[in-house]
């Protein structure tokens, strides 16, 4: 018998591996989930990697209030079927408490607001190690970000001052108030995620595969009709349409475009994605559009 | 399908960020929205050709200055192989970012300007993958079409590197003519050097066999997590979970507890996907065992007969990775397998001359991404194996204890009080 492993078996060992090391090394774990593909397979990982115990660390989500309700409703799902505990930290209870302020734009993106809710939660429950779905396939920033990344008592990044990291002998130290964002996923591309959602038969919630959306265009992107998200009156080219599409990704409604597709299953969604020509974000996230740097950036300020 | 992990290494200037530029787009993974942000930012920048650099050059401070800061890790894919490169910058004060990045590396790609040939860097960078147990070497002389693709310069520089390369442990090495910016030899054979018999860059690394680079042999296996649920379901549940460094463990084999010295027999191994009759590295296992011995993290199950060395006396290669020196006296956390314990550097032996390959013993300090041999006297006992016969348990890290930084990487030698 060969003593070989598929490149899915070999990343999954590898992430079980960094998911024990925080629940061996840290004293107050979480994981963040988003409902998206990334934080799915994550949460599946952590299944396996605490087996059979259930996952002893809580699960945290952060709400915008701009979220699909498909993936609020897998939230629960999954939180009732793995019998874990859920955090959520509301975007919208910091906005009426005036702790952040929201664009006076209808429909403002709160992408970058969600940072101050994230860190509020993160504080406020003195989590020293908190899990993302963060791959480094996804962006250039993220490129550079070590698996064990640690931030500050404010909760910054900063890329010039990241610790060696050697073989899989994490260091974890750190001082009161410094903790790490850790990403078990950093050496998964958007096929291995999708291909192992296949092989584990995964569920994700219904917005990643193909169904009928009024959308309309914006900027080159397509935009669900939504309560944040309506074409603009008199602009050319912006009316609404019916059409069959899917999203690469999961986030705030207000940036997060879909992609014309008829892929119904992972099988599908494989095909599609190995001969795709646009990047996962580019294709669908305006937040990445604004400049070469807006990723770096936001991680700086202690997004994910 | 297998997973291939390599790093890159040369001087500034060779072409490394042009030459992963290249096989991602000539493989079709660069996307046609990255690819448009670079020519949008190579036409604003007033660059004649399209900059295949700034795909990979993630952070700010990089694509203003035009150079590659820290390690960046790349994926691509290609019907044979999954790749992760480990893109290292090439700078000299950046040379711990190179021992980084050889870590994890199954290969490691060298590459050289044909103008220039082999430099200190390059050398240096030569020393590190063999230093780390980097079995297989790639040397790149690239730009091959500024020396008009000329044979004899390609000869000259792989003359002049192979003599170096003898003194290093490279098991295999091989030297290939090409050009990252016009794409000879990266993907496909060019037609410019018709008289180069070997393989395009990208066929070599598709079939490169790296199977054998592990060690299934000497079973080790660090405990890392000891999983005893609280659950009527698995009342007696007592499981070791971690990775296997080394080895092959099956069930019903005998298997002797480090520090205690314990034996007893594995009754079941369960892997991510389910029960396994045998495990592997790099396998993340949790093994259950027939008799309940007293074992928790940081320990080690091994063979009766197979033991790894016991030891608080050590002796090993660093790099050391701090601004400040390091000195005799000092004292370090220390990080091996699944343990911690502390560690006083007793004696600096010699520090290591990359470019020479001399021996300085006359050395009181090891500076910044200089590599050196020292004496260790750890607080408890590590149980270990040599770096060059077991990565996995001849590695380990220092951490300044006052910085929690990791200040050196470490690769255990035989004791030699």
């Amino acid at each position: 018998m060969a003593h070989r492993l598929s490149h899915l078996d070999t990343l999954a060992s590898e992430a079980i591996h960094i998911i024990r090391e925080v629940v061996a090394e840290f004293e107050r774990p979480a994981l963040l989930f988003s409902g998206g593909k990334d934080s799915a397979v994550l949460l599946h990982l952590a299944t396996k990697a605490c087996w059979p115990q259930r996952v002893p660390f809580p699960i945290v989500h952060v709400d915008t209030g701009h979220n699909f309700p498909e993936v609020l409703e897998y939230r629960d799902q999954q939180v009732s079927k793995l019998g874990v505990r859920l955090v959520v930290g509301s975007v919208q209870e910091d906005i009426d408490s005036g702790s952040i302020i929201e664009q006076p734009v209808p429909g403002a993106t709160r992408n970058r607001l969600q940072t101050f809710t994230l860190l509020r939660v993160l504080e406020e429950n003195r989590y020293d190690a908190i899990f993302g779905g963060g791959r480094r396939d996804e962006e250039k920033a993220r490129a550079k970000e070590r698996v064990f990344s640690l931030r500050d008592e404010f909760g910054q990044w900063d890329p010039r001052a990241q610790r060696p990291e050697l073989w899989n002998l994490y260091n974890t130290r750190h001082r009161p108030g410094e903790h790490f964002r850790v990403f078990p996923l950093s050496n998964w591309a958007e096929l291995d995620i999708w291909q192992y959602v296949e092989e584990q038969h995964l569920e994700l919630p219904s917005i990643y595969f193909a169904h009928r959306r009024t959308v309309f265009r914006h900027s080159g992107m397509l935009l669900a009709v939504g309560p944040w998200t309506q074409p603009r009156d008199g602009v050319a080219n912006e009316q609404a349409f019916e059409t069959t599409v899917r999203y690469r990704t999961v986030g705030d409604m207000t940036c997060t475009a879909a992609v014309e597709s008829t892929a119904s299953t992972p099988a599908e969604v494989i095909v599609e994605t190995a001969v795709t020509r646009v990047s996962e974000r580019g294709a669908t996230r305006a937040d990445d559009r604004f400049s070469d740097a807006a990723m770096e950036d936001r991680k700086r300020e202690g997004y994910f | 399908m297998e997973l291939l992990r390599f790093a890159t290494g040369g001087s500034v200037d060779d072409g490394k960020s042009t030459l992963i530029g290249r096989l991602l787009y000539d493989s079709k993974q660069i996307f046609q929205d990255q690819l448009e942000a670079v020519q949008r930012t190579s036409v604003a920048r007033g660059d004649d050709y399209v900059n295949l650099a700034l795909l990979t050059d993630g952070l700010r401070a990089e694509r203003e200055q035009g150079i590659t800061i820290d390690v960046a890790y790349r994926y691509f894919s290609t019907p044979k192989r999954r790749f992760i490169i480990a893109d290292t910058p090439g700078h000299t004060q950046h040379t711990r970012n190179m021992v980084t990045g050889c870590s994890t590396a199954d290969l490691v790609l060298l590459l050289i300007d044909a103008r220039a040939g082999a430099t200190e860097q390059t050398r240096r960078h030569a020393m590190i993958a063999s230093l780390l147990g980097i079995h297989h070497l790639v040397l790149c002389v690239n730009k091959m079409d500024l020396v008009g693709y000329s044979k004899e310069r390609f000869e000259e520089i792989v003359d002049d590197f192979t003599g170096f390369a003898e003194r290093l442990q490279v098991y295999d090495l091989t030297c290939i003519p090409i050009s990252a910016l016009a794409g000879d030899n990266v993907v496909d054979r060019s037609s410019e050097m018709p008289w180069y018999g070997g393989l395009s860059l990208l066929d070599y690394l598709e079939g490169v066999h790296i199977g054998s680079d592990r060690n299934l042999i000497d079973l080790r296996f660090p405990v890392q997590l000891v999983i005893r649920p609280i659950s009527n379901e698995y009342h007696d549940f007592r499981g070791y979970a971690g990775i296997i460094a080394s080895g092959v463990l099956g069930v019903g084999d005998e298997v002797v507890a480090l520090p205690s010295g314990f034996s007893s027999h594995v009754v079941s191994i369960d892997g991510p996907d389910g029960p396994l009759q045998e495990a592997f590295p790099p396998q993340s296992v949790v093994v259950r065992l027939e008799d309940d011995l007293d074992i928790s993290r940081g320990d080690m199950l091994c063979r009766p007969n197979n033991r790894p060395n016991v030891g608080q006396d050590l002796s090993a290669m660093i790099c050391w990775m701090a601004e400040g020196p390091l000195r005799a006296g000092s004292t370090f956390a220390i990080k091996q397998t699944t343990r911690w314990a502390r560690a006083l550097v007793r004696s600096l032996q010699y520090r290591l001359d990359v470019n020479a390959l001399h021996r300085d013993s006359r050395a009181s300090e090891l500076e910044l991404n200089d590599i050196g041999r020292v004496h260790l006297r750890t607080t408890a006992p590590l149980f270990y194996d040599e770096y060059r016969d077991n990565k996995a348990t001849g590695s380990f890290v220092l951490v300044d204890e006052q910085t929690n930084a990791t200040v050196a990487a470490g690769m255990l030698r035989r004791p030699t009080l």
